[in-house]
């Protein structure tokens, strides 16, 4: 796999709709429609973090590579600085945008991360050979099936983000804060709402 | 043949809801928000949408339905359908509807593509902000959707079985989408 970087089509300094300025990204669309961001949440938290054999990071990892795929800066950043901060290192998640294969993870996340990149591009794209591939280094159908969700949810993100788009802040400390919200709240809605971001 | 061991009475995203019921439950209440509960767009647009991006994604599970579920819903003018998917830009259909499709088609292959000057157009048709919201996050969530049940390479009825599609499409566009466990 090649590595990535972004041609910009066009970096947005204002939204196709109006959003509240405060919530860059996805939280204000989640915000701009609150009916449907219930179902979107409660996927990604059950998909992400709930029970599961593969870690958190891991399943970060899988997100992170299906947005740089659909050269989506905001989900990219932003799940980037999630994977590091749960795995508790940066190289792994650099070293995964780079080259899946030569990156320092296990043969079954390897296996996992090309289906993910497959789904990316289409779902036809994944073959019985990948799928064989995967089960030969130990993913369980569970896990396959989680891998294909969570890279099909991504591309929902990626083109909700960047079909409206929404704002990308360039300043990294963002993605710090936010992936520090992600790590330590989750993705479901915040109890208080997002008011206290105002200003900041 | 599916890439793992779903339920083989079922077919697509219902194979994968039973066979996952804790994530089948938000996919069914998502599509539910979006092409069902009353909104400014039919139920007949927003399943033409649903079909259109399906059929840009060679997802043949998730056209045929969301096309018959569409033609269920236009009645009279169920013919619609297939001249939009033919060609849209020639279909019978508002000024606003294509350029809600041209936005759909922008997000399906490349989200990064739809510009001021697609998003303007479809204001002066008279689009709201939340059309086109919402056009963008259904075509987002087929998107999702077509790639779940392709890349899952899941079951479906073949093209030629008109009767248990237009069974399907009845079912959506009457009932809606409820999760298969609950309608067994």
């Amino acid at each position: 796999m090649k590595k990535f970087n972004f041609t910009a089509v066009n970096i947005s300094i204002m939204p196709h709709i109006p959003l509240e300025e405060h919530l860059p990204g996805i939280t204000g669309l989640l915000e701009y429609r609150q009916d449907t961001a219930g179902p979107i949440r409660e996927l990604t938290q059950t998909l992400l973090r709930g029970e599961s054999t593969l870690t958190p990071a891991e399943r970060e990892l899988i997100a992170t590579v299906v947005s740089a795929g659909n050269k989506c800066r905001f989900c990219t950043s932003a799940h980037t600085a999630a994977a590091a901060l749960l795995a508790g290192e940066q190289e792994t998640v650099t070293r995964v945008l780079e080259d899946i294969e030569t990156a320092p993870v296990s043969e079954k996340m390897k296996a996992l991360l090309t289906i993910a990149s497959l789904v990316q591009r289409g779902g036809k794209y994944v073959t019985p050979a990948v799928v064989e591939r995967a089960k030969k280094t130990g993913a369980t159908d569970l896990e396959i099936h989680d891998t294909v969700l969570i890279a099909a949810l991504f591309c929902l993100y990626n083109k909700y983000v960047d079909g409206l788009a929404t704002v990308t802040p360039s300043d990294p400390a963002f993605y710090s804060k936010l992936g520090d919200r992600i790590t330590t709240h989750g993705y479901n809605r915040l109890k208080q709402g997002y008011d206290h971001l105002k200003n900041k | 043949m599916p890439h793992i061991s779903l339920p083989d009475n079922l077919y697509g995203i219902r194979s994968l809801a039973m066979y996952r019921p804790e994530t089948g439950k938000p996919l069914y209440e998502l599509a539910e928000l979006l092409l069902r509960t009353p909104s400014s767009m039919s139920g007949a647009e927003r399943e033409l949408i649903a079909a259109f991006v399906s059929a840009g994604n060679d997802c043949h599970y998730c056209c045929s339905s969301h096309a018959a579920a569409s033609r269920y819903l236009f009645r009279d003018e169920s013919g619609v359908v297939d001249l939009v998917l033919e060609n849209y830009q020639e279909a019978p259909i508002s000024q606003k509807l294509k350029c809600l499709l041209t936005i759909a088609g922008k997000v399906r292959s490349d989200a990064r593509t739809v510009s001021t000057a697609d998003v303007e157009k479809a204001k002066q048709e008279g689009a709201t902000d939340r059309e086109i919201h919402d056009t963008v996050l259904i075509a987002a969530a087929f998107c999702m959707y077509n790639r779940y049940v392709d890349g899952l390479a899941t079951n479906a009825p073949a093209a030629e079985e008109k009767k248990t599609w237009e069974e399907m499409g009845y079912k959506m566009g009457a009932i809606g989408y409820i999760p298969p466990q609950q309608v067994r």
